[in-house]
């Protein structure tokens, strides 16, 4: 089993940056048993035997689905969405009064109670709102999850995490023991497939970014990689959201904390950072390569 | 320390309430229907309740009607916490002042998420 259980943890971190640490072989069981009684395979080692095989790709997407696939929650830990609602949202309105319009990427949206979670706010506010366009852009890694994301529909026990009953009452509607998001809250959010570790400069520019509870699963290199490249599709005033139990303390110096709000950060100002090769780079928009550095436990 | 008064007419549901409510920091007063829960609001109104619809003597929607007539009884939080799962029902409970909703079956996370709702966590 160890020789399996290490071509399992390279491969799950090649084609999804997923660190899987010993401790947490448990998963492994419990996320692939079914993958391989959907396929027909007598247990692990036939699916990892048959995943090393040319010509399995489908099954390899299977099982990098399954392992992935994280529960998500409506609010989940509530502050920042209150963020967005108080600060966020009231800087994008000002800030791009003449466009009227801002991006918001959900960058590991999972079943898309994230940014549905955002897109309810919005209608909360859409007196502030008014006809300013807001863009949000949900993409996770697995087809499967965003196939559910799409259709909105949530079990009876979904809709009791994080989401107060006034919201279930007003952006809900009921279909027997299921609960479908209303369809103007459907239709705010556009839903792509994308993995983290490919390029995404494609999808352009954001003005706030949601990556939250996905760079824990990655090693450090790989973090400091996805940190240089989300640095990239921000403006200066941009909003990047963070995990409860992320930080980019220690993986890279492009970012600090917003003050006040536990969870955002924001782009340094180029003023402040020492190397003027930096400084250079920065009016270019891009990342500088010495924003990198090493040495965190995370 | 807060009181939350549990009122449902299943012992075993109010067991495991009580664990979970414990857990979180509250201290439990336990009524099997609706008159008993109104009896314990009278002598001294808790700062939450947690409510089952369908009781016999006096369900949960009469006792809380009753309760929001009572003095001090438009203080307690209110959450029910029933079978009842269709969107009449909920629209009924709220309309009648209840403050948070509760579909069983339940779990500790969504049990204490509630509470957190409603600002008593």
């Amino acid at each position: 089993m160890t020789s399996e259980y290490d071509f399992l943890k390279k491969f799950l971190k090649s084609r999804s940056g997923l660190v899987l640490s010993d401790e947490k072989q448990y998963l492994v069981e419990s996320r692939l048993l079914p993958v391989a009684r959907r396929n027909n395979l007598n247990g692990l080692s036939e699916l990892i035997l048959a995943i090393s095989k040319a010509g399995s790709m489908s099954l390899q997407s299977d099982v990098v689905e399954a392992m992935t696939t994280n529960e998500s929650f409506f609010f989940r830990d509530k502050r920042p969405f209150e963020s967005f609602r108080n600060v966020m949202l009231p800087h994008l309105l000002d800030a791009r009064k003449t466009r009227r319009s801002a991006r918001i990427w959900c960058a590991a949206a999972s079943t898309g109670q994230e940014p549905y979670s955002l897109s309810m706010y919005l209608k909360e506010e859409k007196a502030k709102v008014g006809t300013f366009r807001f863009e949000i852009i949900g993409t996770d890694i697995s087809t499967e999850v965003l196939e559910k994301a799409r259709t909105g529909i949530y079990s009876q026990f979904e809709v009791q995490r994080g989401l107060p009953i006034q919201m279930l009452l007003k952006y809900f509607s009921q279909q027997g023991e299921l609960w479908q998001m209303a369809p103007e809250i459907r239709a705010m959010v556009q839903w792509r497939k994308l993995n983290l570790l490919e390029n995404f400069s494609h999808l352009g520019e954001f003005d706030i970014i949601f990556c939250r509870n996905v760079l824990i699963y990655f090693d450090q290199q790989t973090k400091i990689d996805v940190l240089n490249r989300i640095y990239r599709q921000l403006p200066d005033d941009g909003f990047l959201v963070l995990g409860a139990a992320e930080t980019v303390v220690g993986l890279t110096d492009g970012f600090e904390p917003y003050p006040e709000l536990r969870g955002v950060y924001r782009k340094k100002k180029t003023a402040t950072q020492p190397l003027n090769s930096r400084s250079k780079l920065s009016n270019t928009g891009r990342a500088p390569a010495q924003a990198l550095v090493g040495g965190s436990r995370l | 320390m807060k009181k939350c008064l549990v009122v449902d007419d299943s012992s075993v549901i109010r067991k495991v309430a009580r664990r979970i409510l414990e857990d979180i920091g509250f201290e439990i007063i336990e009524a099997e229907d609706g008159q008993k829960a109104l009896d314990a609001c009278k002598a001294s109104m808790p700062d939450a309740v947690l409510l089952d619809w369908n009781m016999p003597v006096m369900d949960g929607l009469e006792f809380l009607a009753k309760l929001r007539e009572e003095e001090g009884g438009d203080e307690p939080i209110v959450v029910f916490c029933t079978t009842e799962n269709d969107v009449a029902h909920i629209t009924k409970a709220i309309r009648a002042g209840a403050n948070e909703y509760i579909m069983k079956p339940f779990d500790r996370e969504i049990l204490s998420a509630k509470f957190q709702e409603v600002g008593l966590v």
